[in-house]
């Protein structure tokens, strides 16, 4: 096999090692969603304590991404590969670090009871979650067209995020006792929020992996 | 100096520059076009060469790069069957042109080979051999340019104790800075350089490359190399040659992280050639 062979193939490695740790932390988010609606303790110290097997996969992809610049010497669009798989690595590894705080809120609230029926938090997630996968996708079939519209979704998240945190801190008076629930959960719409900035990192690194030109999804 | 490798004057030859680039331009190539006989090995070319920079021809094997980089001193000249036509403007003058003087010409515009190459003569007696040639007879003055060559060319502390020994006994790396100081006695304005360091070590590429990136300073330099990496660490623009073609000719850093052509970028990535 050539060398060229094999560094196409040592490419492809390396994109499906991160679409491997998209896919766990996407999964980490939705679990980590489901503990805090059902309130399963249980749920969510799986998620927390899987955040290491996320983390392992990112020094992988770091490790192999260097050793790949090493011993290459890549250039143009081979380089931008790496340099994107190493910037996508991150935003993944803080969609998982977004998941375990999510589980930690979850393990917070416990049991108690909600102060009232959570229906938009999941609604917003659904969203930013719609983000990443499509985000991700994005990244593995280098789709510049999914990279835009995944990242037109942002500015609907920025608005629900707004509109929900008002819409909790307004219950503060009327429900006093349940202010520690309450701020627990606006953290969740934060964390939430953050994943919808992350996928778009993601889209805008898919753009400049494909054209080579920077372009600011977020503005 | 400008018409010191002139045997008669010319009204007629001044070039009017077609395009403009950011640095002043010391060769402009207009319409360059070389044979070997019946074949074409390059075809009709276009490029202006910025003064004072490093110019960097990439392409792989018999893609004309070489056969156009020693067109600019008229090396083809010493080719059987090998004719230039177009232009090559250097100092409002063609140098391509009969009438240009080949010997006073090289000494402005000299070329440094891929194998070392140095006279098996002494380390003083290279340097000095074309300055004689020249006229230049005292040995006060030799001393100087001697001295002021391999300085230039970072190899004087290395070899001062011992000028008067054998250039032959000088290691690879060392020959090739000779080479260079040879070349920068003549006081050239261009230098073009084929392959000066692939039958290198790497300690010996590195300290050619870092001297040919000094030399900048003063010196307009045009390279020909196979090695990718150091195309992209020492050249200001590369053109990328094909089959005779100019292909893509841009600024060094454009063309090795975001090339417009995508056969650029095949052969920047090692996918042919």
């Amino acid at each position: 096999m050539s060398t060229r062979t094999n560094f196409d193939n040592d490419l492809n490695e390396l994109k499906g090692l991160l679409v491997k740790m998209a896919e766990k932390s996407e999964y980490a988010i939705k679990e980590a969603m489901i503990a805090l609606i059902n309130q399963d303790m249980e749920k969510a110290k799986q998620v927390i304590d899987g955040d290491n097997e996320i983390d392992d996969l990112e020094y992988e992809i770091n490790d192999k991404a260097l050793l790949l610049i090493a011993r290459q010497s890549p250039v143009a669009t081979d380089l931008r590969k790496i340099s994107v798989a190493l910037k996508v690595s991150s935003e993944v590894e803080r969609f998982a670090d977004i998941a375990v705080n999510i589980a930690k809120s979850a393990l917070h609230l416990g049991n108690q009871k909600h102060f009232k029926e959570i229906i938009d938090i999941p609604r917003m997630m659904g969203m930013a979650l719609e983000m990443v996968s499509d985000s991700i996708k994005a990244y593995y079939s280098e789709d510049i067209e999914l990279a835009k519209k995944s990242a037109e979704k942002d500015d609907e998240v920025d608005k629900m995020f707004g509109s929900l945190i008002q819409e909790l801190l307004s219950y503060i008076p009327e429900n006093p006792n349940a202010t520690n629930q309450i701020i627990q959960l606006s953290f969740v719409c934060r964390y939430i929020e953050r994943i919808a900035d992350h996928s778009t990192n993601i889209a805008e690194n898919v753009i400049y992996l494909v054209t080579g030109n920077r372009i600011n999804l977020n503005a | 100096m400008v018409t010191a490798f002139m045997e008669k004057t010319t009204e007629n030859q001044a070039v009017q520059s077609s395009s403009q680039s950011h640095k002043e331009s010391i060769l402009k190539v207009n319409n360059l076009e070389i044979f070997y006989g019946e074949k074409r090995a390059v075809n009709g070319i276009s490029m202006d060469i910025e003064k004072k920079s490093i110019t960097a021809l990439i392409g792989p094997s018999g893609c004309g790069k070489s056969t156009f980089l020693r067109s600019i001193n008229r090396m083809n000249d010493l080719i059987p069957g090998a004719r230039a036509e177009g232009e090559i403007i250097y100092e409002d003058l063609n140098i391509l042109s009969e009438q240009i003087n080949v010997v006073a010409l090289r000494k402005e515009i000299g070329m440094v080979f891929q194998k070392p190459n140095p006279f098996p003569k002494s380390i003083y007696e290279n340097i000095t051999h074309a300055l004689k040639f020249a006229g230049i007879k005292k040995k006060s003055k030799l001393d100087e340019i001697v001295e002021e060559s391999l300085k230039k060319a970072a190899l004087w502390e290395e070899v001062k104790d011992r000028l008067h020994k054998s250039a032959l006994s000088l290691s690879g790396g060392q020959q090739q800075r000779l080479c260079i100081a040879r070349t920068i006695a003549m006081k050239p304005t261009v230098m073009l350089l084929d392959e000066p360091s692939s039958a290198l070590d790497p300690i010996s590429n590195a300290k050619v490359e870092d001297l040919i990136v000094d030399l900048k300073q003063e010196y307009s330099i045009i390279i020909v190399t196979h090695n990718m990496q150091q195309a992209s660490r020492i050249s200001d623009k590369t053109a990328f040659f094909l089959s005779g073609d100019i292909i893509e000719y841009d600024y060094t850093e454009k063309i090795f992280t975001n090339p417009a052509v995508k056969k650029t970028e095949e052969y920047i990535s090692g996918r042919f050639g």
